[in-house]
C-alpha cells in the first residue's frame, strides 16, 4: 500500500454561542465562540461524523495545511486524512479547539467584550466536563445528533471519557488512547512545577502580561521543557540525544547549551512560546488536575461509567510513563465490569507518551481496524 | 468451515463441542483468543457478549476487524483484569500446554468463571506415543508441529493427567470429550480417548461447598 495523501489546504470555522455555558465552577460565560475545522463530507443522515479532542498543547487543527507554504501539517496529521486510519473519504471529521485556548477559541487571551481588553486571569477555570458541554453545543450547530465516534489522545481521551459518561447517546463508540481516568500525583506535581515556572514569571504580572504589552516567556519555557521531557522516554531520549555534544569535543565549563538534549529542550520551549499563551497552560493543566470522573462515587470509576453505552477502544503505549498503561487498564477493566464492549491495545513503543502522535505499525493497524469497523456499520446504516 | 477459523487452528469438531456446551447469550471469556474466530462463531450462534484476551499484537487487529472485543495482555501476569465471578464461561483453548504456569491460570479461570473450557492436544495421543516409544524422537504432529528447541508448547499433558490436576484443584469435570481431526465420533475415541484421541475438550467448575457435606 503507497502512502495516503494529506487531506490538503483546509480552512478554520468559527461557531458563535450566545446562550450562557454554566461552568463547573459555578462561574458562566455570557458568549463565547469555538473555532474549529471539519475534513471530509457529513453524509446525508449525518451518521458519519467523527469527533477529535485534542491534546494539552494542541488544537483544532489536526490535519491538512492551512496554505501552500505551510511548513507544517496539523497535529494528527498521521492519521487523519484520506486512506489513513481515521479516513476522510469515509468519516466527516471535526475538531475544536478547547474552551480556554488560544487558537481562536475564547480564552484568557481573546478580548472580554464587557472591558474592551483581555480576559486574563479573569477567564473562569474550565474543566473536561465544561469543553463536552461546549462541544456538545457545537454538534448541534452542525447537525449532528450523534457522534460516530469521539476520539482523543492524553487529555483528549478524558474528553472522549467525559463524552460517554454525560452524553452516552450521543456517541456510538468511543477511542480513548494514552490516556487516563485521572491523574496520579506525579503527574498533578509536574503540571503544578509547570505553573509556578509561569506563574513566577517577572513578566506574568498576576495574568494581566497582556495590558503590559509582554508575556512570561522564560516560564512557559521552562514549562514546556519540562513538559518535553515527560512526553519521551528514558530510551527514546538516550536513542536521540544521548550524550552529544553540539558541533565540538571538548566540554566549554560554561554554563551555555553542550548537550545536544539541551540545545533540543531549548529550542522546543522557543518554539512554544510563539504559538502558545501562558494563561492558557495554566488553565489546561488544571482541567487535566481536576478531572476524575470516580470522585462523584467514592472513587468507584465502574459506578461513574454506569451510563455509558458507547463502544470502546482504548489504546495505551509501553514507553509511556505521563500517562502509563496501567492507567488505561483501568479504564478497561471498569468499563468490562459493566460488561461494556471494549477492546485494548497496549502498543510496544520505544516513543514514551508523544507515540500517540505517531506512525507506529501495530498502532495504525488496531486504529484502522476498528475505525473501519465503524464506517462499514455507518454504511450499511445509511442503506 | 470459514477461513478464519481454520487460520486459528480450529476445527469443526472442536468448535462444535464447544458450541453445544454453551448456554445462548452467556457472557463469555476466550483466553488466548487470537483472530477471535471462535467468539465470532459463538456471538452469531450463541448470542454471546464478552471479550477475547490474546498477547501478539498482530491478532489484536484481526480480532477488531472480526467484530470481537479483545484485551492485550498476558495470560502468564494471571487474570487480575477480570472480576470475580464475572463469566459464565471462560474458555482456554489450545493454549494451555503454552503457559508458563497453567495450574495458576486454571484458578484464575476458576475465580472469575462459573465454569471453564479447555481444549488441549493430548499428548498420550497414539501416534505421538509411537513417535516416542519406536522412533526415539520427540512427537511432531499437525497437532504439535514444533521441534522440541523452538516449541512455545512448554506444558504439555495427557488427558489423564488434566482430570489428575482438575481432582487436585477441587474442580468438578462436567464433561470431557476427546475428538480426532478426521474421525470425531468413532467408538475406539469413546472407549479410549487418551490413546485416540488427537485434541482433549474439558468442561469443569468449582465443586460445590454441598457436594462435600
Amino acid at each position: 500500500m503507497h502512502a495516503p495523501s494529506s487531506i490538503g489546504i483546509v480552512t478554520p470555522q468559527v461557531a458563535t454561542f450566545t446562550e450562557p455555558l454554566l461552568l463547573s465552577s459555578s462561574g458562566q460565560l455570557e458568549t463565547y465562540q469555538l473555532v474549529y475545522e471539519t475534513y471530509g463530507q457529513l453524509n446525508a443522515d449525518a451518521s458519519n461524523a467523527v469527533l477529535v479532542c485534542h491534546a494539552l498543547s494542541s488544537d483544532h487543527h489536526a490535519a491538512g495545511r492551512h496554505h501552500e507554504s505551510d511548513k507544517n501539517p496539523g497535529w494528527w496529521d498521521a492519521l487523519v486524512g484520506p486512506g489513513k486510519a481515521i479516513d476522510t473519504n469515509r468519516f466527516f471529521v471535526v475538531c475544536s479547539n478547547n474552551l480556554g485556548g488560544c487558537s481562536g477559541s475564547t480564552g484568557p487571551s481573546s478580548i472580554n467584550p464587557k472591558t474592551g481588553q483581555p480576559y486574563g486571569p479573569e477567564f473562569p477555570i474550565v474543566t473536561v466536563r465544561d469543553w463536552v458541554e461546549s462541544q456538545a453545543r457545537l454538534s448541534e450547530t452542525l447537525g449532528i445528533q450523534q457522534w460516530a465516534a469521539v476520539i482523543g489522545g492524553s487529555l483528549g481521551g478524558m474528553q472522549v471519557l467525559q463524552w460517554s459518561i454525560t452524553y452516552p447517546e450521543r456517541l456510538k463508540h468511543a477511542v480513548v488512547i494514552a490516556s487516563a481516568a485521572k491523574l496520579t500525583a506525579q503527574n498533578i506535581g509536574f503540571n503544578d512545577v509547570a505553573r509556578q515556572a509561569i506563574r513566577t514569571d517577572p513578566e506574568f504580572h498576576d495574568g494581566n502580561y497582556y495590558q503590559f504589552n509582554t508575556r512570561p516567556t522564560r516560564g512557559l519555557r521552562i514549562a514546556r521543557m519540562l513538559g518535553h521531557i515527560t512526553y519521551l522516554s528514558d530510551d527514546s531520549m538516550a536513542h536521540k540525544f544521548g550524550r552529544s555534544l553540539r558541533q565540538k569535543a571538548q566540554f566549554d565549563y560554561e554554563f551555555t547549551p553542550e548537550f545536544e538534549v539541551e540545545s533540543y529542550l531549548r529550542y522546543q520551549g522557543d518554539q512554544f512560546v510563539n504559538r502558545f499563551d501562558a494563561n492558557t497552560y495554566l488553565l489546561m493543566t488544571k482541567a487535566l488536575d481536576y478531572f476524575d470522573p470516580a470522585a462523584a462515587h467514592e472513587g468507584q470509576l465502574n459506578v461513574a461509567l454506569q451510563p455509558v453505552k458507547a463502544n470502546f477502544l482504548v489504546v495505551s503505549f509501553t514507553s509511556d510513563w505521563r500517562f502509563s498503561v496501567e492507567r488505561s487498564r483501568e479504564i478497561v477493566r471498569a468499563l468490562q465490569s459493566n460488561r461494556l464492549a471494549v477492546s485494548y491495545a497496549e502498543v510496544e513503543s520505544p516513543h514514551g507518551h508523544d507515540s500517540f502522535l505517531l506512525e507506529i505499525d501495530n498502532y495504525i493497524d488496531v486504529l484502522r481496524a476498528y475505525m473501519t469497523r465503524i464506517a462499514n456499520e455507518c454504511e450499511a446504516d445509511s442503506e | 468451515m470459514n477461513k478464519i477459523m481454520q487460520q486459528n487452528g480450529l476445527s469443526r469438531h472442536d468448535l462444535r463441542v464447544i458450541s453445544d456446551w454453551i448456554t445462548p447469550g452467556s457472557h463469555v471469556m476466550d483466553l488466548g483468543c487470537g483472530n477471535g474466530a471462535l467468539l465470532q462463531h459463538l456471538q452469531r450462534e450463541k448470542q454471546v457478549t464478552g471479550y477475547g484476551v490474546e498477547l501478539n499484537p498482530e491478532k489484536i487487529a484481526q480480532c477488531i476487524e472480526n467484530g470481537v472485543n479483545v484485551i492485550q495482555t498476558n495470560l502468564d501476569r494471571g487474570l487480575d483484569h477480570f472480576s470475580t465471578d464475572a463469566f459464565d464461561f471462560v474458555i482456554l483453548s489450545l493454549t494451555l500446554q503454552a503457559m508458563r504456569n497453567p495450574k495458576a491460570l486454571l484458578q484464575e479461570m476458576m475465580r472469575v468463571g462459573k465454569q471453564g473450557i479447555v481444549t488441549f492436544p493430548n499428548f498420550a495421543y497414539w501416534r505421538n506415543r509411537l513417535q516416542i516409544g519406536l522412533g526415539g524422537f520427540m512427537p511432531v504432529s499437525d497437532e504439535l508441529p514444533y521441534k522440541w528447541y523452538d516449541t512455545p508448547n512448554i506444558h504439555l499433558c495427557t488427558i489423564q493427567d488434566f482430570h489428575e490436576l482438575c481432582e487436585q484443584l477441587d474442580f468438578t469435570i462436567e464433561s470431557s470429550i476427546a475428538v480426532h481431526r478426521t474421525n470425531s465420533q468413532s467408538i475406539r475415541l469413546r472407549l479410549m480417548p487418551n490413546l485416540f484421541g488427537e485434541i482433549a475438550l474439558c468442561r469443569f467448575s468449582k465443586k460445590h461447598s454441598n457436594e462435600k457435606l
